[in-house]
């Protein structure tokens, strides 16, 4: 089932395709972080993949295996048209924990990629907002990090300002309809 | 109801009790004191304000419908204004970053006032003994009564409400009152006034 998004992306990026690890139809395709960006690109453009859909950002930490790199960003891919579905994984290393964004193939993953960032420490170049999403603006650490202590907490004393939670020029389209209204 | 612990049946009945035959009941007068009556109708008329956060309020609101029907107990009028409210029921998981919101909530509210934390995650987090969660509202906001339960049943939660409401009749204070007090006589140099 799974075939030929694996020869379409090995034909495309050969070089830059670690591995592809078809798992009972479930195909993962491990690719180099620095030509991962045009990975993602194909799989949205191409007309025979057609993954219009990113589903999930998530990333792993592999403390305990004692692997390097540390890190792997994973993205979940949905094609609607075609109803295939793929695994693209990237490996990171901790002491560069950067990978390129995908806000400008899909604006879905804007939040995703706050969320990794927030759980991960894991920093996402060219995103138009990197900062915390799930956790206060008093928050140290990344809590989904191995080494993190799951009862680790820090404490709020000034709610956070929700409306900055938006991307800027949102939030400046946002303050001037106001601003507009206020002047009425 | 307290109120009847004072009742006072005067042996001098001052109606016309030779003529008309009417019940003891029917012509007795007692006499209480003034806060014992105020007392009993706060207990009896306690507007709820629901901070519900999870599964905890979907059992509130099955409390408050007509199966359970709260207003038995006189609380059924619930008010989404701190201002309108003196009886916070804090339903649900409090994550770190809403504490401040539920401090800011609580403060709104006008005194005399109570809280109820319901369910194990408002008590004491619950099984989020993690990084994110609140381990037990009582670390922002004084709580008069704790109901367990994951979440707890209709019938835990009204029985945590008439606990308050004994409380109240009793003429004890708030949980709010009570640490006001207590910090009045560790530091009298403050002469803060608070109200109640």
């Amino acid at each position: 089932m799974a075939e030929f998004v694996r020869d379409n992306l090995l034909n495309a990026f050969g070089d830059a395709v670690l591995e592809a690890i078809d798992e009972r139809g479930d195909l993962t395709v491990w690719v180099a972080r620095d030509r991962v960006h045009d990975v993602l690109t194909h799989c949205k453009a191409d007309a025979e993949l057609s993954f219009e859909f990113c589903m999930d950002v998530t990333a792993v930490d592999y403390l305990a295996l004692e692997v390097e790199p540390r890190f792997a960003v994973v993205w979940h891919l949905y094609s609607l048209s075609t109803g295939k579905r793929v695994r693209i994984k990237t490996p990171v290393p901790e002491d560069d924990p950067v990978v390129d964004t995908a806000v400008d193939v899909w604006k879905s993953t804007d939040w995703f990629e706050r969320e990794v960032y927030d759980m991960f420490g894991i920093r996402f170049e060219g995103h138009p907002n990197m900062k915390r999403i799930l956790t206060h603006q008093d928050f140290r650490g990344h809590p989904l990090r191995k080494d993190y202590p799951a009862d680790l907490r820090w404490k709020l004393a000034v709610p956070d300002d929700l409306v900055d939670e938006m991307a800027p020029e949102e939030l400046e389209r946002i303050r001037g309809r106001a601003r507009r209204r206020l002047s009425d | 109801m307290g109120l009847k612990d004072d009742l006072v049946r005067p042996s001098d009945a001052t109606s016309d009790a030779g003529t008309v035959d009417v019940t003891d009941e029917a012509r007795s007068v007692f006499t209480t004191k003034l806060e014992k009556v105020v007392n009993w109708a706060r207990a009896g008329s306690l507007w709820p304000l629901p901070f519900g956060t999870a599964c905890c309020a979907i059992e509130f609101m099955s409390v408050v419908s007509s199966h359970y029907d709260l207003a038995r107990f006189g609380a059924e009028v619930v008010r989404f204004s701190p201002r309108q409210s003196d009886m916070m029921i804090v339903a649900g998981t409090v994550v770190d970053k809403q504490s401040p919101i539920l401090k800011l909530i609580y403060e709104q509210m006008c005194e005399p006032k109570w809280v109820i934390s319901m369910g194990v995650c408002a008590s004491s987090g619950g099984f989020y003994r993690a990084y994110h969660v609140v381990q037990g509202i009582d670390e922002i906001v004084p709580v008069d009564v704790y109901v367990p339960g994951c979440p707890p049943t209709p019938e835990g939660l009204i029985y945590g409400i008439m606990k308050l409401q004994e409380k109240i009749e009793r003429g004890e204070p708030s949980r709010y009152q009570a640490i006001q007090a207590e910090r009045r006589r560790a530091h009298p140099e403050e002469r803060r006034v608070v109200a109640g």
